[in-house]
C-alpha cells in the first residue's frame, strides 16, 4: 500500500475507486439516503407533502422523492393528517404490511397528538397503535420542517446497527429501536423578510 | 310554481296533515305527519317539481317533548325554488318511513341521520352505520353524548388500535356557550372528567 492511505470513517486506498469501511456504515448510509416515503396522506398536511415533493422543496435532494403506494416497497410511512379510529385500522395493517426496517414520521399536530380534534371519532395520535420515530409540529407543518424531519431521521438511521439488527437471533422489537427516544421537530422557520 | 303553492296543494290534498307553513327570509318551511311522509314527498316531487333532495338531516332538541325531528330540504330545478319539510319524531319511537324510493340520494343522507342520532328509517335498503364503524355502540351527535366521547371497541380491522377512549378536554376551549359577555365566559376552559382519566392512564 502505497502512503496515501487515509485512516478514518471512509479509508480511500490508492485515492481511487476502492473505499473501505464498515458494513454498518454502509448499509445505514445505503438506507438513509434511500427512504422511500409511503405516503398516508389522511388531511391537509398531505398538501405540504406534496410541496415538499414539489420542485421549491425537493424531497428528491434527500432521496425519498419515489412514494411508493405500496407498502411492499416503502420504508418510511410519513402519516400526514388527522387519523380517526375508522382510519386506524387501515393505517395499522399498511404499517405491518411495510417490510423492516421501516421508520414513521407522525406529521403535523393531528398525528402526533391528535392535534385540534379532540374528538370521539379521533384517534389522539398514532403512536397509540404504531410506533413513531419523528414527531413534527405544525397545523400543518412546513415542508422544511418535513425536511428537517427526514435529515433527523436520516441522521439516526446512520447510528443504527444494521448487522446486529439482521442476526437471526435478535429480539424483533428492539431491531430498529430508537437510540435516543423520539424525535420532536419543533418547526420553526418564519420567513425573515428584507423590507 | 312557488314554494307558496306547494304548501297550498299540499294543505288541500293532505289535509290535517301539513302544520302551520313557516316563512323565514324568504325560506318555506312546513311540518308535516310522520305518517304521510312518503305520500307527500311523492306527491312533492311528481306533481309540485320538487326533483332533488339536497339534504335531509336529523335534529336533536334535547330537553323538549318531542325530541328529535327529520329535515328534508327540497329544491325544484325546474322552478328553481326551496322548500322544508319537518317532521317530529317522538324519542320512544325513533322510526321514520325511508324516502329513498323517491329520492335515491336519501340513502346515505338516511344512513347518516341513524349513525348520528339513532332514528331508524323503515324500508332503507342498506340501514348500516356510514361514518362511524359498524358495531359503534353510541349515536354521536345526540346532545347528551359527551364530544370528547365514551370508549367503545375497535373494529375487527382496526383492534390492534386498542380501544377507542374518550379525548382529552383538558385545556381547550372545545365547547363554546352562547350568551356570555367575554370570550373566557363563552369558552370556559376544560376540565372534565375524560381528561382527569387520561391523564390517570397515562401516568400509571
Amino acid at each position: 500500500m502505497s502512503e496515501k492511505v487515509q485512516l478514518g470513517f471512509d479509508q480511500k486506498v490508492e485515492s481511487r475507486d476502492l473505499i473501505i469501511t464498515r458494513l454498518d456504515a454502509a448499509i445505514d448510509w445505503m438506507r438513509k439516503n434511500s427512504a422511500w416515503p409511503m405516503p398516508m396522506g389522511l388531511a391537509c398536511c398531505a398538501i405540504e407533502l406534496m410541496a415538499a415533493g414539489a420542485s421549491r422543496f425537493d424531497i428528491a435532494r434527500f432521496g425519498s422523492e419515489v412514494m411508493r403506494f405500496s407498502p411492499r416497497q416503502s420504508d418510511l410511512m410519513i402519516v400526514a393528517g388527522t387519523c380517526v379510529y375508522k382510519t386506524a385500522g387501515v393505517v395499522k395493517r399498511v404499517w405491518d404490511q411495510m417490510a423492516e426496517p421501516k421508520w414513521c414520521i407522525a406529521m403535523g399536530a393531528c398525528a402526533s397528538s391528535g392535534g385540534m380534534y379532540r374528538s370521539y371519532a379521533v384517534v389522539q395520535g398514532i403512536d397509540r397503535f404504531m410506533p413513531v420515530d419523528v414527531y413534527i409540529s405544525g397545523c400543518p407543518p412546513r415542508p422544511e420542517a418535513l425536511l428537517e424531519g427526514l435529515m433527523a431521521l436520516q441522521n439516526q438511521i446512520g447510528q443504527e446497527r444494521a448487522i446486529k439488527a439482521m442476526r437471526s437471533d435478535a429480539p424483533v422489537t428492539s431491531l430498529y429501536s430508537q437510540p435516543k427516544g423520539p424525535i420532536i421537530i419543533r418547526g420553526e422557520y418564519a420567513p425573515k423578510f428584507k423590507a | 310554481m312557488t314554494p307558496q303553492e306547494a304548501i297550498k296543494q299540499l294543505e288541500t290534498r293532505f289535509a290535517g296533515a301539513t302544520g302551520v307553513p313557516v316563512e323565514f327570509r324568504g325560506e318555506f318551511t312546513v311540518t308535516v305527519a310522520r305518517e304521510k311522509l312518503v305520500e307527500i314527498c311523492r306527491f312533492l316531487k311528481t306533481e309540485c317539481g320538487f326533483d332533488m333532495l339536497t339534504d335531509l338531516s336529523g335534529v336533536d332538541n334535547f330537553g323538549d317533548d318531542s325530541r328529535y325531528e327529520v329535515d328534508y330540504l327540497l329544491y325544484s330545478l325546474k322552478h328553481r325554488c326551496h322548500l322544508r319539510l319537518k317532521i317530529v319524531v317522538p324519542e320512544d319511537n325513533l322510526v321514520v318511513d325511508s324516502v329513498t324510493g323517491v329520492w335515491r340520494t336519501a340513502d346515505w343522507h338516511e344512513r347518516e341521520a341513524f349513525d348520528m342520532f339513532g332514528i331508524r328509517f323503515h324500508g332503507h335498503p342498506n340501514l348500516r352505520r356510514i361514518l362511524m364503524w359498524d358495531g359503534y355502540p353510541y349515536h354521536p351527535m345526540r346532545k347528551d353524548f359527551p364530544l370528547a366521547g365514551l370508549p367503545a371497541d375497535l373494529p375487527e380491522t382496526a383492534v390492534d388500535a386498542g380501544r377507542a377512549e374518550a379525548a382529552p378536554m383538558i385545556g381547550g376551549p372545545f365547547v363554546t356557550t352562547s350568551g356570555a359577555r367575554t370570550a373566557a365566559d363563552r369558552e370556559p376552559r376544560q376540565t372534565d372528567t375524560a381528561s382527569e382519566r387520561f391523564e390517570k392512564k397515562e401516568t400509571s
